[in-house]
């Protein structure tokens, strides 16, 4: 008995587990994907009809709004999050005074709710009672900044925030990877009179690569996935302006009773989601195979 | 073992099915009218029912305007136990109809007479297939114009008759530094204020046409091109802050004379009222410029139950949803009024008059029109189409011509 027991409990402990995977991950992406390819609206119905929803999904300009959203917040937030962070890790790794202090003053933004991150923004932003109206009331009358207004620029003060969240964090791991650059390498560099400049872009950098792929993955789906912030900060205005994939799906599941437009929307997230972690998937096997 | 317990277990069932003997009329009532004044309307209807000897499951889901309800009230017609009466309006009342989800309570409207103490079109709403399937609560007007009483009288204007005169009166307001359009920009209220523009500038067939028939002649038509046109001229009004803010804030603009006019259904008399000020004397209340009544009507729809006493208990709230004590008493706290003709109004004050006696009249013209905006007149795809283009096009440099191909294109998708 104990020897039978012995020899199946991991499959007993991730038995269900793996059970609750397969039913409510596989399973519900499984009813999402059929549920695309019908005509449903208030309630789901089961009769597959092609891909009506996918052709109205591409008609709708407030999809395409979501889309270029989605690339331009992903793009800007990936790229300024990991330089600031990488920016930031580098100064605290000058063997600084009080770098403890310092390195939780910068990753605590990450501590803080999306909701409180945008709403905190949301004042800050808005041009009548935040940093437009404190400048002018220094005397500089002139001074506009008024983004989260402009639905050409809202975006961007999306971006911005979420930059401010992110990018201790990121810092954090980039901090980590400095860490852990073998120093026999770099005190042998800076014996041969090596630049500190070129230490860093020559040696450590470079040696840093899956630091910057896990900060890409980590980054990447957090973009793919914003909602919250969005809603916080612009409810998804001006208009439609700031709308996200995500907020799109909500908005027709929710408020709108056309269940089959948020499947299909939430079924092209999920292929965006995938473009990206497949190729990393694919590498990180291979490189064990290799082994 | 198994066995013993297994016989445990359906004797222990069956004595509870056997003891479940009538108990009186139940009913559960999904509903998400939490906030103060909703709140307290909604005990009314909960103390009446219980003085008639039922009882009342409460079930209030707040949140999303109504959006978390909705998730709620699907999951428990998936599972086959459908709450009695949910608070549902408009088009979605039929949509749930096609889903096989609601009961005909026709008996109960025939003994109370509903079809002559409710007007015609708002009796449309409550049936189904010419059946009664839903019990209205109120009527809430939306083509309202509210306005600072101090700020028009001492710069000498009036409420304004026509968009003209509006446009002139905030222009001249603009110049003398105060905000004329105390708005909020998020998309529903951005819609509000297009349909109370639409119905002015258009007239009532023209909105029947577009955002009821949803009518190509009428929606491609120059009518709506000058709405847009309007629409642009309204942006021009609003002050640079009004990105997200919420509509109760914006009243408040115009209760404290920073701003001259609102234009928002009379939920924002109950902000007034309750900041204590006095309608005709602090504020003003009017129709916007132009013919016709848009209504905003919130009504109980009645879900398919099983078991007498939750069938007893569906009719007995439908009878008093439409009795004259409650439809009194809610509207009295809500702000709104009666749906029935035939309450008395003494206790209602002077935009609650103004309101009933243009529902009446307007019924009588046919120009009592239900609201798109806040989902009277069409289902959530294509009101939400509509609403899409509207909101872009006010928040954008789009030209009217532009916002009209947009519009025709949204709606045509969202089929």
């Amino acid at each position: 008995m104990s020897n039978w027991l012995e020899k199946h409990l991991p499959k007993i402990v991730l038995g269900p587990s793996l059970f609750a995977i397969i039913l409510f991950v596989y399973g519900f992406i499984a009813w999402t994907a059929w549920i695309s390819f019908t005509k449903s609206r208030l309630m789901p119905k089961y009769d597959i009809v092609g891909f009506i929803q996918y052709s109205r999904l591409f008609d709708s300009p407030r999809w395409e709004v979501a889309i270029d959203n989605l690339f331009i917040f992903g793009f800007l937030f990936i790229l300024i999050s990991m330089f600031l962070g990488l920016l930031i890790a580098i100064f605290l790794d000058q063997k600084i005074r009080v770098e403890g202090a310092l390195r939780t003053i910068y990753l605590y933004p990450m501590a803080l709710s999306l909701i409180v991150t945008g709403t905190a923004w949301k004042w800050i932003l808005n041009p009548g009672l935040g940093l437009e109206s404190v400048v002018k009331s220094w005397g500089f009358t002139d001074f506009t900044f008024d983004w989260v207004i402009n639905p050409d620029f809202a975006i961007y003060t999306v971006v911005i925030a979420g930059v401010w969240q992110a990018s201790g964090f990121v810092m954090a791991l980039f901090l980590a990877g400095l860490r852990s650059v073998d120093q026999e390498i770099i005190k042998a560099a800076q014996v041969d009179g090596v630049p500190t400049f070129k230490i860093y872009t020559a040696i450590i950098i470079p040696s840093m690569a899956p630091i910057f792929l896990s900060a890409f993955i980590v980054l990447a789906h957090l973009a793919i996935k914003s909602f919250d912030l969005v809603i916080a900060l612009t409810g998804g205005g001006p208009g439609y302006a700031t709308d996200l994939p995500a907020t799109y799906m909500y908005t027709m599941a929710f408020s709108r009773g056309d269940i089959g437009q948020a499947a299909s929307s939430a079924i092209i997230m999920m292929l965006v989601v995938f473009a990206v972690v497949v190729p990393y998937l694919y590498s990180e096997l291979r490189n064990k195979n290799d082994q | 073992m198994f066995k013993k317990i297994a016989v445990a277990v359906i004797a222990t069932s069956i004595t509870f099915a056997v003891s479940t003997s009538y108990a009186g009329p139940k009913a559960e009532v999904l509903h998400w009218w939490t906030s103060g004044g909703e709140a307290k309307s909604v005990a009314v209807l909960q103390k009446e029912f219980s003085e008639n000897g039922g009882s009342w499951t409460d079930m209030p889901v707040a949140g999303g305007g109504g959006d978390a309800a909705m998730t709620a009230l699907r999951a428990r017609v998936l599972s086959g136990n459908a709450p009695a009466a949910v608070q549902l309006k408009g088009p979605s009342i039929q949509e749930w109809y096609e889903e096989g989800a609601l009961a005909d309570i026709s008996a109960v409207a025939k003994k109370n007479n509903w079809s002559k103490v409710l007007p015609v079109s708002i009796a449309g709403h409550m049936k189904c297939e010419g059946k009664w399937c839903a019990a209205p609560v109120n009527v809430h007007r939306i083509d309202w114009i509210w306005a600072n009483a101090s700020v028009l009288s001492s710069n000498g204007f009036g409420m304004p008759k026509t968009w003209d005169e509006f446009n002139a009166t905030a222009r001249a307001l603009q110049a003398k530094g105060i905000i004329p359009l105390a708005h909020g920009g998020q998309a529903w209220q951005d819609a509000t204020v297009f349909e109370a523009v639409a119905l002015g500038i258009g007239g009532a067939n023209f909105f029947h046409d577009a955002f009821v028939k949803l009518d190509k002649k009428a929606l491609q038509s120059d009518t709506m091109v000058k709405v847009f046109d309007q629409m642009r001229i309204m942006r021009g009004f609003v002050d640079k802050n009004f990105s997200g803010r919420d509509w109760n804030l914006a009243t408040a603009m115009v209760m404290n004379g920073e701003a001259a006019f609102q234009i928002m259904g009379d939920w924002a008399k109950g902000e007034f009222l309750a900041a204590g000020k006095v309608p005709g004397k602090d504020f003003l209340c009017a129709s916007t410029p132009g013919e016709g009544f848009l209504y905003n009507v919130d009504s109980f729809a009645m879900f398919k139950v099983k078991g007498s006493e939750r069938q007893d208990g569906q009719k007995l709230l439908a009878k008093l949803i439409v009795g004259k004590n409650f439809q009194k008493v809610f509207n009295l706290n809500k702000g709104s009024i009666p749906a029935r003709t035939d309450v008395s109004l003494n206790e209602f004050d002077h935009c609650a008059h103004v309101s009933a006696a243009d529902m009446n009249a307007s019924s009588v013209g046919g120009t009592l029109l239900p609201s798109y905006a806040h989902g009277m007149a069409l289902r959530g795809a294509q009101a939400g189409a509509i609403t899409d283009t509207v909101t872009a096009h006010f928040n954008s440099k789009m030209s009217s011509k532009d916002a009209v191909a947009m519009l025709v294109k949204a709606i045509d998708n969202s089929k």
